[in-house]
């Protein structure tokens, strides 16, 4: 396969972005779309080019590391992560867009590099639970029922790579914020913070600069993990039910 | 033994006192979407009232006038002339406020949360979702001329005589700006409901995955029947049906 690519090339933070246009030969349709772009890269570093930044890890599609913009989707156009997206899913000859997280809360670190910090900061403002450090506890200690248990583990599938905000409209979190609220919030040991958690991980997801929601369900549609729309629904109900049982004063 | 040490990875637990309800409600983008979803129920069950009482006019002049000036009288004793009126007014004039203040302050926030776009346009949502902003005002300058035509006759089209809506109605939409201002209005009102009592739902907490069909008809079912029961009028006036 023969593949044109329009990649975003920036140099660091401050300094303006284009779109670069690469043309890449002797593309397997079993590459993955990074395993393409490690293609580019080589033979970049071979012209003595700068190679493209991109983050990436885990490569199997859960660590949550990868964050491409294909063709004006985000992680492309197979609903899974970019590292999980192969070229069988693109044609020989095809123009493809690949951009950075676009978000005022993700600036730019370097062409396909985002900084994603500002989703560490929503869950140091209460993504956790409080819990005795030591031994471990007796498993049967905390009976979970089998369906918060469930619930829990749906919401506890978000990578955090951000796709929600890449996909927005808005550049809003609130898939993120809203499945980590309710992966802790369904379960007895996420209890004692229950009220608080969810009011102090939307103020800091309001304070980083994120949109708010407008329930376009682009977030929903674009998660390679799922989430579903109505998980902000819920998250919702809990910020509500939060503001009036959060002790003041 | 030593002290284990800890390892501080989180913020530190706020200890500071936290504001009130109002003002959570206003700092918080969650807060002003509620603000948003409770002003549009009250316009919206506003609407539903003043559709059905818009059909009145069906029955001819002498209902429609008595049903207007009953509008005034209504709540008599205990309420002095028109004060319920204006009761509803003043609800009313805060809910468009509230709403349009939280939209301006929620789409400005918006637009900064994405300052560069992306070269490669993405997929768009449906219709009615993504002219909310523009639609909603279309809205509000609708309700201005609406108000300036048959509440004030400022810029009515035939001679405005206060007491008399069935004549004001039919002069209204006797002319062809009337009719196209109306029913566009009266279109945009219905896809705004369409999405925004589907999202209401959703920033009370009301929607589930069980519920969300059920929702979703039901804000269809409304925006349809609301847009026909308005639209039912001026088309009465063209056909001849009210004259």
């Amino acid at each position: 396969m023969r593949i044109v690519l329009r990649v975003w090339r920036q140099k660091n933070a401050e300094a303006p972005g284009a779109m670069t246009t690469y043309e890449v030969d002797g593309v397997s349709p079993d590459m993955s779309f990074l395993e393409m772009l490690d293609t580019l890269n080589e033979r970049l570093t071979l012209e003595g080019e700068e190679p493209v930044a991109f983050d990436h890890d885990c490569r199997e599609g859960i660590c949550g590391a990868c964050s491409l913009v294909i063709n004006g989707e985000a992680h492309g156009p197979e609903r899974t992560t970019s590292c999980q997206l192969h070229m069988r899913s693109f044609r020989d000859g095809d123009v493809i867009d690949v951009e950075p997280w676009r978000a005022a809360a993700f600036p730019v670190v370097r062409d396909l590099v985002v900084d994603r910090s500002a989703f560490d900061r929503i869950i140091q403002a209460g993504g956790y639970i409080s819990v005795p450090t030591g031994a471990a506890p007796e498993a049967h200690a905390t009976p979970v029922p089998k369906a918060a248990a469930d619930l829990a583990f749906e919401h506890a599938e978000c990578i955090g790579c951000g796709a929600c905000v890449a996909a927005c409209p808005n550049g809003s979190a609130m898939l993120f914020t809203s499945a980590k609220v309710n992966h802790l919030g369904v379960l007895p040991q996420g209890a004692p913070e229950r009220e608080t958690r969810v009011l102090d991980m939307v103020a800091q997801m309001d304070a980083e600069g994120f949109g708010g929601c407008t329930l376009t369900g682009a977030c929903a549609t674009a998660c390679p993990k799922s989430i579903p729309l109505m998980s902000i629904t819920a998250m919702n109900k809990e910020w509500l039910r939060a503001t009036r049982k959060v002790p003041r004063g | 033994m030593s002290t284990p040490t800890v390892c501080a990875m989180a913020l530190a637990t706020r200890t500071d006192r936290r504001p009130s309800t109002a003002r959570t409600l206003w700092d918080s983008t969650v807060g002003k979407k509620t603000i948003m979803a409770v002003s549009g129920l009250f316009m919206l069950l506003y609407l539903l009232v003043h559709m059905f009482g818009n059909l009145k006019i069906f029955f001819g002049p002498g209902q429609f006038n008595g049903y207007a000036h009953w509008l005034r009288t209504v709540g008599e004793p205990f309420l002095h002339y028109e004060w319920a009126l204006w009761i509803i007014r003043v609800v009313l004039v805060a809910s468009v406020v509230a709403h349009g203040v939280c939209a301006y302050q929620l789409s400005r926030r918006d637009l900064r949360a994405r300052p560069v776009g992306y070269a490669h346009r993405p997929a768009r949502s449906g219709y009615a979702t993504r002219t909310m902003r523009w639609g909603g005002v279309i809205l509000g300058l609708f309700v201005v001329w609406h108000l300036l035509d048959l509440t004030t006759g400022t810029v009515h089209s035939g001679g405005f005589q206060p007491g008399h809506p069935y004549q004001n109605v039919v002069d209204t939409f006797s002319t062809w700006y009337g009719d196209v201002i109306y029913i566009v209005a009266v279109l945009a009102l219905g896809m705004h409901v369409r999405h925004g009592l589907w999202s209401a739902a959703q920033t009370l907490g009301a929607g589930s995955v069980t519920r969300d069909r059920f929702l979703k008809i039901t804000a269809n079912a409304l925006a349809l029947v609301l847009a026909a029961g308005f639209i039912a009028v001026p088309v009465g006036v063209m056909s001849g049906i009210v004259s």
